[in-house]
């Protein structure tokens, strides 16, 4: 006859209350647990779906996403040039903060070359890019309808494609834009600013001296022009051909090109070592301190009902019952208890997951490894009720 | 052979000049089939009389024997299993019938069989059994609190019973009874001691309750003062 579940059947409600309750907590515990592996997908989702072999950004940074990158667009023509070098598609990347429906909306907006790599991974709804300007995909968290029209800059575009949860590493969701536009939204200035630029610049032109007046209208033209190019990028992604060496061509490209060249395994380190790091050791911090209160609760719990059962305990005794028979009553409530409470909080999340800001991500091995770490904290938390239990005397039953 | 056989039986709690003699220089002996009281008030040592024979309270001094085995000689004999002998030679009876509050009654009668190695189906049959030959059959799966203070004494009977004990220890099983009731069960008591050939022993303080009992031995202030065989003082 098992007694625990006997006990747990007469008194269900107190076990089922208190089984919640630590549920709850468990599914909080459960939940870091998966904001942390969110965190992870989502510095890496962009990364994952790019698929580069190595990102060139400007040297001695740590771009694009960890640090800022700037880079001259043309510069894409001299790695694609590089020996081993298949592909090199150019970049842009900035976030964006907008009015929408009264209330201030950030996303990641991504220009792409239309003829390269770095677009939409996949189109969930609609179509992709194929005009060259003012049309846009969004990523499904956006919650845009296709064909509704956004104002970026100096102009309107309308979404044409809905792709699906793709997001920066601080949890924006990416839209994406030809790398013209991006180009233009990022720093194509209003015409009274081009204008006022420009009458700086010939009044700096003017005070040089040594200069005849048509070279001067030549330099000042010439200066405008760089001023107002909207040429940049933040960086290029390179897919090597089949076979290239890619430490040969990082080493090229740092030497001959003086751009930082980075593997796409070092890109996935800086973002996750480097960026995360720190919420890694607070969401892992929270998690402990759940999981000691989760024990403390647990122990108090199974003490309290060992405490209440003494008389029970000591009949047992007086009867004849084994150490074993006493020792599974209490243990097993406890581990039944840890495993309710782990289901409960598993419950929790599933029905809750898409609803938290962030993505969370359950993986099999995290859940396996905190079932365990539940039911060693459960056995370990019954151990002030074991040790009472077997101290109680048989005598304690008798008497009124 | 005596169910039980006390000689000498002495516990004395504390040490030095604070040693007090619960009870000292006990002798008697208890056949199979006899209903016998120990009758005293509050604090006369009784309850630890009753302890020591059943094997939870180690004698100072003097020597138990249950169904002819010595159990202690001088204190407990070396080796010897407790729980065991308890399990299978002694059955309780207690003055608030401390039934398991989350069992049922069956459950209740059947843990004490299982408990004793026998099978759940075993255990469930001699429970029935049981409960039913002391008209309990209509409450088998009634929990405690659903139970008059006569029914859960009947299981309470029951469950001692189970395992077909040579002894039966009984502490104030009155006491949380009215009167109708504890004369009830003493009268059962009585019947299953015949019936299974058990000794019973008895510890209570009521008289009225001792009518019809075999033997009574009064207990003062830790000794046994004297001794009545069906009525009749000895």
């Amino acid at each position: 006859m098992n007694l625990a579940i006997r006990d747990i059947r007469y008194n269900k409600g107190r076990f089922i209350l208190t089984s919640i309750g630590l549920g709850l907590l468990i599914g909080v515990v459960m939940s870091m647990g998966g904001i942390y592996r969110g965190l992870i997908a989502d510095a890496l989702s962009i990364l994952n779906s790019t698929k580069a072999d190595i990102w060139v950004v400007q040297q001695d940074t740590n771009g694009p996403f960890a640090e800022s990158s700037r880079i001259p667009e043309d510069i894409r023509y001299r790695i694609a040039l590089v020996p081993g070098v298949a592909q090199a598609s150019p970049l842009s990347f900035q976030t964006i903060q907008i009015e929408r429906m009264g209330k201030s909306f950030r996303f990641f907006l991504i220009g792409f070359d239309l003829s390269e790599s770095g677009g939409p991974p996949a189109i969930i709804a609609g179509r992709n890019i194929r005009q060259k300007h003012y049309e846009i995909v969004v990523s499904k968290a956006m919650k845009m309808e296709i064909g509704e029209q956004i104002r970026l800059g100096l102009h309107n575009y309308t979404v044409v494609g809905i792709t699906g949860k793709m997001v920066s590493s601080s949890g924006d969701p990416a839209a994406y834009v030809t790398l013209a536009d991006a180009q233009d939204i990022q720093f194509k200035k209003e015409n009274n600013a081009i204008r006022n630029d420009r009458e700086r610049i010939g009044a700096k032109v003017a005070e040089l001296t040594g200069y005849s007046p048509a070279q001067s209208k030549l330099l000042k033209q010439n200066i405008a022009g760089i001023t107002e190019t909207t040429h940049t990028i933040n960086t290029v992604v390179v897919r090597l051909a089949p076979g290239a060496n890619l430490q040969a061509v990082q080493e090229r490209i740092r030497r001959w090109n003086h751009f930082r060249a980075i593997s796409d395994e070092e890109q996935a380190e800086i973002l996750v070592e480097g960026m995360i790091e720190k919420a890694r050791m607070q969401l892992g911090l929270f998690r402990i301190i759940l999981l000691v209160i989760s024990a403390v609760i647990i122990s108090l719990i199974i003490y309290t009902s060992t405490i209440d059962k003494i008389r029970v305990i000591a009949t047992l005794k007086l009867i004849g019952a084994q150490n074993r028979v006493i020792v599974s009553l209490i243990l097993q409530q406890s581990l039944l208890m840890g495993i309710i409470a782990f289901v409960i909080g598993y419950a929790l999340i599933l029905l809750t997951y898409e609803k938290f800001p962030r993505r969370i991500v359950l993986e099999s091995f995290d859940l396996q490894a905190l079932f365990a770490i539940v039911m060693v904290i459960c056995s370990i938390a019954s151990f002030a009720g074991i040790r009472k239990a077997l101290r109680v005397e048989p005598a304690e039953a008798l008497g009124g | 052979m005596y169910a039980i056989e006390v000689e000498r039986l002495t516990k004395i709690y504390g040490r030095g000049v604070t040693a007090v003699a619960a009870i000292s220089d006990a002798t008697f002996q208890i056949k199979p089939g006899e209903l016998v009281a120990i009758l005293g008030p509050s604090g006369s040592g009784k309850t630890t009389l009753l302890t020591a024979i059943g094997l939870i309270n180690e004698p100072t001094h003097g020597k138990v024997v249950i169904d002819g085995a010595t159990v202690a000689d001088e204190g407990w004999l070396p080796g010897l299993n407790l729980k065991r002998l308890r399990r299978e030679k002694i059955g309780f009876i207690f003055q608030a019938h401390n039934l398991i509050p989350f069992l049922t009654a069956l459950e209740n009668v059947m843990i004490a069989l299982e408990i004793n190695q026998l099978t759940r189906r075993e255990a469930k049959g001699r429970a029935i059994e049981l409960l039913t030959s002391l008209n309990l059959g209509h409450r088998l799966n009634n929990y405690p609190t659903a139970l008059s203070g006569g029914e859960a004494q009947r299981v309470s009977i029951a469950r001692a019973l189970a395992n077909k004990p040579k002894v039966i220890l009984a502490d104030e099983p009155t006491a949380a009874l009215d009167t109708e009731n504890g004369k009830n069960a003493m009268i059962l008591l009585k019947k299953l001691a015949v019936e299974n050939h058990s000794a019973i022993l008895v510890v209570t303080h009521d008289h009225r309750m001792v009518e019809g009992f075999d033997r009574i031995f009064e207990v003062r202030d830790g000794k046994i003062i004297s001794e009545k065989r069906n009525g009749v003082a000895k």
